[in-house]
């Protein structure tokens, strides 16, 4: 830097890094309009905003990731442009992504190596990694592979990355998404830890609860424009939600629901070995639901959630046809098309890609789940008509915007595409509807019209199973709550006796272990 | 000031139709470069290639029996690629196709054999294409093998057997130890549409399986699937369509539609079974089925278009002695600019200027 002034003499009123009217435009669309934001040191700076503020474009920006269109930024005062990442680690920014950037096969240390700038030997560097680990009460084994690692131990991985540079400004972003209350305790203990050295910290996160705890300033963002900076411990949660949104948020109403005595839907000891190396192992999962009742499946992600919507769905098959029985009829061997025709339906955690072919029309991906059980094919031929007027009673029933009557799925906001989703399968009149991550990544006023339409359904006879990180939502519309852990499915707690802490020592396992040694000792 | 390449936040419908025009453009503008590099005029070179072979009905005949062989191949091809599968060995099962249908006119030859041997001779050379192009597809969905690899290593599998058969077992007798057999019977050949014209049957039916695939592709559940497995596999599994199955069949079709196109070709045009029957036919379908974007009508026009590159090639040898390789040169370049503009459908060019420095305070 060309800065003549010692670093020690710097005035206390410049900040850290500051955005001066930072623009980013792709093509006719403003992502960020003029945004003025302060980071200073010895700070915890919340970024509020729903998903398309523009929170992402910002911190993009300030980690050399994008080049603004317009607008500067200062670093200690001085105007700083970075050409790449790898700048703004050199100055002393680092970050931890929401979504790791590791590789499966290689071990803790040669993944942090691959992110290191460095040019000490992979030997020093190990034993560096291990020291900061331990100093900021971080452990790590660095000859630990990563795909044996918990979720919550990669993201360890990638934070202690970003600090063995020692870097002055640390972003975050949405580091609970993946962790159990209690292993988010233990983060922000490890946050404020950095503060108090004087480091400066942007957290990027939705969850306001967290965000007054931690945080001493905020930043809100709304359709790509900064609309308030305030201390979030003044605010409610409430305030925070309108700020972020631009309007109060609709309560969800829970009708009275009409039990049937009937489970609709019922898995007996299932078991199912992993596809891929690194998948998890599915193992004796029982679980009834009837009809009229939502079932919550909590836990952190990558605990078999995964496997088991692609058991219940019939992506993937069980040796015996009794481990699921959909409206009493053993289903385990029947493919997604028959379990349908049986009265099912899905709606997976990926919207593009998996929920609905990206590229394609909305009509086209009426037809990917419609073509089952719903006059949509007649002899082989697709009724054009009746894949369109699919769409429209979508479109109508579930507020669904869109640019034209029938777009490729692609060009829907995701709440939009997650609301088409939700209603096409809605539409069919499910006895039983299995939903993952309903509301993941969706804008408030969508969640709150899913997470209606999902009460609407069970209100009217179906069962809901609802598998969510997301703990606030399924205590909001589930009945029951049971958690996911390495496979395992506890038994399901009724809603209204799931404490936060109980939930939370599930999906760290504890019962489990409880139970395996009470095992060990009675056998 | 640089240039970016942007994603489009939905396809571009007016680039996916204007990029093989500009594809064949740019291509033409090439090919003018090399004209003028090996000392011939562009102008007339260009002239010889495209447009004096529309001058005369011989030449537009001739286009057209050309076509038909490219159009019934790219058709099967189109659904392949439509599907994720890399059936890159349209010619090998073209040379099978046309063998197997050839067996019956050599075992039928000189017998009084009625009017049943034509209609055999092409169903078994569809049935022969289609077997022999469901081994990579066998491979492909039992071991994981590389369609792409096994299926063009059977290419010169079928191009040895054929090879092994005109100059063996098959040869003509009379035919002063030329590798070919004889002429085929009357029965035994597509016949002619107008009297005294090279232009046959085949035609009609390359039309009738164009029509068809349209109907397939965009009326039925089957082509929505062949389209879904293609685009998004795994929302094609989520919607309870098996892609294995779908490799299956379009390798089948595929190879069944190449075989058909072989066996129509030599009783037809050929009239007897010889090497180089094919002046690759199987890979120029390739560049018929991209440049018609996989789409049956965009591939009868594509079809017709590199038929008229062949004719035009020939006409350039003949008139202006250009070596006919500069013909697979011209091809080749056109693949390469059809793809590269297909990434604009998709992309958009965007000029950046470096960002505007908000005027800084006077410190």
């Amino acid at each position: 830097m060309l800065d003549s002034t010692p670093a020690g003499l710097l005035p206390d009123e410049t900040p850290l890094l500051q955005t001066v009217g930072l623009t980013k435009r792709y093509g006719s669309f403003l992502a960020n309009d003029a945004i003025d934001i302060d980071i200073w040191p010895q700070q915890i700076h919340a970024l509020l905003g729903e998903n398309g503020a523009g929170k992402s474009t910002l911190v993009k920006a300030i980690y050399g990731l994008i080049q603004p269109s317009e607008g500067e930024m200062r670093w200690q005062g001085e105007p700083m442009v970075l050409s790449g990442p790898s700048e703004a680690r050199a100055h002393g920014i680092g970050m931890v992504f929401q979504h790791f950037s590791l590789f499966d096969n290689l071990t803790v240390a040669e993944n942090v190596a691959l992110g290191l700038d460095g040019k000490e030997s992979f030997k020093d560097m190990s034993a560096r990694l291990k020291e900061v680990s331990n100093v900021y009460g971080l452990p790590l084994e660095p000859r630990r592979e990563v795909w044996q690692l918990s979720v919550g131990e990669r993201q360890r991985i990638e934070i202690v990355r970003a600090l063995m540079q020692n870097p002055k400004f640390l972003i975050l972003d949405e580091p609970t998404a993946v962790l159990t209350p209690q292993e988010a305790d233990q983060l922000f203990i490890v946050l404020n830890r950095l503060k108090s050295e004087g480091r400066a910290i942007l957290y990027i996160s939705h969850k306001l609860e967290e965000v007054k705890r931690l945080c001493d300033t905020a930043t809100i963002l709304r359709g790509g424009r900064k609309v308030a900076t305030c201390n979030p411990k003044a605010e409610t949660a409430a305030s925070l939600a309108r700020m972020m949104v631009g309007a109060d948020i609709k309560e969800v109403k829970i009708a009275a629901g009409r039990r049937t005595t009937v489970p609709r839907l019922v898995v007996n000891d299932l078991s199912l070995a992993p596809d891929d190396a690194h998948g998890v192992r599915l193992q004796h999962i029982s679980l009834e639901l009837k009809g009229g009742e939502i079932l919550g499946i909590a836990g952190v992600a990558g605990n078999g959630q995964d496997e088991f919507f692609a058991a219940l769905s019939g992506e993937r098959l069980a040796k015996d046809p009794g481990t699921v029985v959909i409206d009493g009829i053993a289903a385990g061997h029947l493919s997604i098309t028959q379990r349908r025709k049986l009265g099912a339906a899905f709606v997976p955690e990926e919207r593009l890609g998996h929920g609905t072919a990206p590229r394609m029309k909305l009509s086209e991906n009426a037809l990917l789940t419609g073509h089952a059980a719903s006059g949509m094919v007649q002899h082989g031929f697709v009724n054009t008509a009746a894949t369109l007027s699919t769409v429209d009673r979508a479109t109508e029933s579930f507020d669904v915007r869109k640019a034209k009557r029938d777009p490729e799925a692609a060009s829907l906001s995701g709440g939009n595409l997650q609301k088409f989703i939700v209603g096409r399968e809605i539409l069919r009149n499910p006895t039983v509807l299995v939903v993952s991550q309903p509301t993941w990544g969706v804008d408030a006023g969508a969640a709150a019209v899913i997470r209606q339409a999902l009460l609407d359904l069970a209100a009217s006879g179906a069962a809901v199973l609802v598998t969510s990180q997301d703990l606030d939502e399924l205590t909001e519309i589930t009945d029951r709550i049971a958690v996911m852990f390495h496979g395992h499915l506890s038994e399901p707690l009724a809603t209204a006796e799931a404490s936060r802490e109980k939930l939370g020592l599930l999906m760290g396992g504890s019962s489990l272990e409880q139970k395996e040694a009470a095992d060990v000792s009675g056998g | 000031m640089y240039l970016v390449l942007e994603k489009r936040a939905e396809r571009s419908h007016t680039i996916a139709l204007v990029s093989p025009l500009v594809a064949i453009g740019l291509t033409i503008v090439t090919m003018s470069i090399l004209f003028a590099i090996i000392g011939k005029n562009p102008v007339a070179a260009l002239d010889a290639y495209f447009i004096a072979p529309l001058t005369d009905s011989y030449s537009l005949q001739e286009i057209a029996v050309k076509a038909t062989p490219l159009v019934l191949i790219a058709i099967g091809l189109s659904l392949c690629y439509l599907a994720n599968a890399w059936n890159i060995g349209a010619e090998g099962q073209f040379l099978i196709g046309a063998v197997a249908g050839s067996w019956i006119a050599v075992k039928t030859q000189g017998t009084d054999a009625g009017y049943w041997v034509l209609p055999a001779m092409l169903l078994l050379g569809a049935a022969a294409g289609a077997l022999y192009g469901l081994i990579p597809a066998i491979c492909k969905v039992r071991f994981g093998a590389s369609e792409i690899l096994t299926s063009l290593m059977l290419v010169y599998v079928a191009d040895l057997f054929l090879d092994y058969l005109v100059r063996g077992p098959w040869r003509d007798p009379a035919g002063f130890n030329f590798p070919t057999t004889a002429d085929f019977d009357p029965v035994a050949t597509v016949p002619v549409l107008i009297e005294g014209s090279r232009l046959h049957l085949g035609a009609v039916i390359a039309l009738v399986v164009v029509a068809a695939a349209s109907v397939l592709l965009g009326r039925t559940i089957k082509g929505f699937e062949i389209r879904v497995v293609g685009a998004a596999p795994r929302a094609a599994r989520f919607g309870g369509f098996n892609s294995n199955h779908l490799i299956l069949l379009t390798f089948a079709i595929s190879g069944g539609l190449a075989g058909l196109a072989g066996i129509i070709e030599v009783a037809g045009p050929v009239g007897h079974l010889q090497p180089g029957i094919s002046p690759g036919y199987g890979f120029t379908a390739i560049i018929v089925a991209f440049l018609g974007r996989l789409n049956p009508i965009g591939i009868l026009i594509a079809g017709l278009f590199l038929a008229l590159t062949f004719i035009g090639g020939e006409q350039a040898q003949i008139t202006m002695k250009i070596p006919l390789d500069v013909t697979k040169v011209f091809q080749g370049l056109l693949l390469f600019y059809v793809l590269a503009c297909d990434s604009l459908i998709l992309y958009r060019f965007r000029l950046i200027f470096p960002s505007r420095q908000v005027p800084r305070g006077t410190g």
